[in-house]
């Protein structure tokens, strides 16, 4: 078992994507990522890998979109605004069907919001990074831990799959230190014989590209592509469930707020009131089996989020009405405290069991 | 007439380029250009180790012409799209090829920023003053007083300010290692085009650094007139305005590469004269 070591969140980002073979990152300076840029600039020289300050985040994600195309396990990181400016080329990503993994370290918005830890970038990474229909792998942690594990995953996920994978974590979770167990530095990296190293006359010329003039031909293509979905749906979800088995009352939350929920799921249960935890950590696919599996016992649903209420639409479609789901959200940097939380379970324990 | 000379080829069709039929205009000097860089690839024995990135605009489809390797990148972005494929493999060649709203507006930042990191790549910029494949709207590069589909009474340089002289730009930076205007209007300015862009593959295959052959252009379309028209109105119009020349050159200013020519610029300034990492 590997040793633990005490690591800041947004430096074990860095730390585990190196593990996880990316030699290549190229990013663009804003808060609250700061530390994982920082971290890069110091270990890629010497892993005999490439750090690259772009001269913007537009220019940053087509430099990791020409070295995916050209083979290469590559990551870039930034904060909600300078994702919103990285969405053409992860929609380009997706199109051309390269592999990539893409950091958010959430900031409050809309615009330039606050640099205080949020939330609101959910809708943006589940439904819409970029125009035309597609979708990222979304992994969402609520440990440092799970930061090493998911970084290190999602490389692997978008090289299986040709496509851009997501981390979404939040200020809160980047700038907290806990023991992390790191994972062992990858070296059998898989083939990809579609990628753009020069042909050496040994193959046809092999071409990146999202351009498609033919009607049908697109069409075919992201019919293709949405089959890939399905299979990612069925085989990708992922969750926590934390005392759901018996639960009448099943708070939802993700990352940093999944954390608040759980410290106030457990004061409940000690007033008697019976509450569980569903944690998605996939936002996409969106754990949709593992709320259904809670629709027979529970009587109403809480969704926690450092947002104006965005997940919460994904937990109404998953429960269809056969119970309320209520929401509780607080925005701009204010993190909800778990008494906030407490006083909303026992509402809405009070009001279902009427 | 002899049999030997009778078989004799003296042009064909570069093996660099796919026998495709493109998408250009008829009289659109994309064509000769194409043949360039092919036949640049084909003389230096680099198709199998070439990346080519295209535009997008009317090379748009540049992919599909090109013999090696090809990414198709966001418009504007081919500069940020070769440096990340230069950086994974730095043995490679790789080359952009961008015209003129693609380079010069939209994606100036990257081509500026691809030019000072000095990356080592080969960039060929057409311009012909006008978005092509969009219908003929002016571009950055449209001339004073150009009537355009976006400027059809003339460019006004009061509320459209004025053209932008990149070879002239990018000159001022230490980063690039060699930078021409040319173009292909006649035999000897092809033949000149060519050498130009030989020249710029040859310095990135000697790691001698970043290097920028600008081709002013026409386009007969969107210019409403007949190719030789379009070449008569350019050479008097448009070589005024973009005159012709090596704008920078480091290897016949005396320096093995633009590094060294840096270093010699900024030869008084403490910091920028210390070697290596701290």
């Amino acid at each position: 078992m590997a040793e633990k070591v005490l690591m800041k969140g947004n430096e074990v980002l860095a730390e585990s994507a190196i593990r996880a073979g990316c030699r290549f990152f190229f990013g663009y300076p804003i808060t609250p990522q700061t530390e994982l840029s920082a971290y890069m600039a110091k270990r890629m020289p010497k892993e005999g890998g490439t750090f690259l300050q772009a001269e913007s985040e537009i220019a940053a994600i087509n430099m990791v979109y020409g070295a995916s195309a050209s083979g290469a396990r590559v990551m870039t990181s930034s904060s909600s605004p300078g994702i919103s400016l990285k969405s053409e080329g992860v929609s380009y990503l997706a199109g051309a069907d390269l592999p990539a993994v893409i950091i958010n370290v959430m900031r409050g918005g809309p615009g330039l919001g606050s640099i205080q830890p949020s939330q609101s970038d959910y809708w943006q990474a589940t439904r819409a990074l970029g125009h035309g229909d597609f979708q990222m792998v979304v992994y969402a942690p609520s440990t440092v831990q799970e930061m090493a594990d998911y970084v290190y995953r999602a490389f692997d996920i978008a090289d299986k799959y040709r496509m851009p994978c997501m981390i979404m974590a939040d200020g809160m979770l980047g700038q907290m230190m806990e023991p992390v167990e790191l994972r062992e530095r990858k070296t059998d990296l898989p083939a990809k014989p579609w990628a753009t190293t020069g042909h050496q006359h040994k193959r046809e010329h092999n071409v990146a590209n999202s351009l498609y003039l033919t009607a049908e031909e697109l069409d075919r293509l992201n019919h293709e592509r949405f089959e890939r979905y399905e299979e990612i749906k069925a085989t990708e979800q992922l969750s926590e469930q934390y005392l759901c088995e018996d639960a009448d009352i099943v708070v939802v939350a993700f990352g940093a707020s999944a954390r608040i929920a759980r410290n106030a799921v457990r004061a409940a249960r000690e007033q008697g009131v019976k509450v569980g935890l569903l944690r998605p950590i996939t936002l996409w696919p969106f754990p949709v089996d593992a709320v259904r599996a809670t629709i027979p016992q529970a009587k109403g649903y809480l969704c926690v989020e450092m947002n104006m209420g965005q997940m919460v639409e994904d937990v109404r479609l998953a429960v269809e009405g056969q119970a309320p789901v209520e929401f509780f959200g607080r925005t701009g940097g204010v993190i909800p405290t778990p008494n906030e939380v407490l006083e909303n379970i026992i509402a809405l324990n009070e009001k279902v069991g009427e | 007439m002899s049999e030997t000379n009778a078989e004799k080829i003296v042009f064909k069709r570069p093996d660099s380029l796919l026998p495709v039929i493109t998408n250009y205009c008829p009289g659109c000097p994309h064509g000769i250009v194409n043949r360039l860089v092919a036949e640049t690839m084909d003389e230096l024995g680099i198709e199998g180790k070439t990346v080519g990135v295209c535009p997008v605009g009317c090379s748009v489809m540049a992919y599909k012409f090109f013999g090696c390797d090809m990414i198709e990148a966001a418009h504007g972005r081919a500069p940020a799209v070769a440096t990340g494929a230069k950086r994974v493999n730095p043995d490679n060649v790789v080359f952009a090829y961008q015209g003129d709203g693609d380079l010069a507006s939209i994606g100036m930042a990257e081509t500026v920023h691809a030019a000072t990191r000095g990356e080592h790549i080969s960039v060929i910029f057409i311009n012909n003053a006008i978005y092509g494949m969009t219908g003929g709207q002016m571009a950055p590069t449209s001339l004073p007083n150009q009537v355009t589909q976006t400027s059809p009474y003339g460019r006004q340089v009061s509320s459209a300010g004025y053209p932008v002289r990149v070879c002239e730009l990018l000159a001022t930076l230490d980063g690039p290692a060699y930078i021409e205007r040319v173009c292909v209007d006649t035999p000897a300015h092809v033949r000149q085009a060519k050498k130009a862009i030989r020249k710029a593959f040859q310095n990135q295959i000697d790691g001698i650094g970043y290097s920028f052959i600008e081709v002013v252009s026409t386009c007969p379309t969107n210019w409403g007139m007949t190719p030789q028209d379009a070449f008569a109105w350019m050479r008097e119009n448009m070589l005024p305005y973009y005159p012709l020349g090596v704008y920078r050159d480091v290897v016949a200013d005396g320096y093995a590469n633009a590094a060294e020519a840096a270093a010699a610029r900024a030869a008084d300034c403490p910091i920028a004269t210390q070697g290596g990492a701290r």
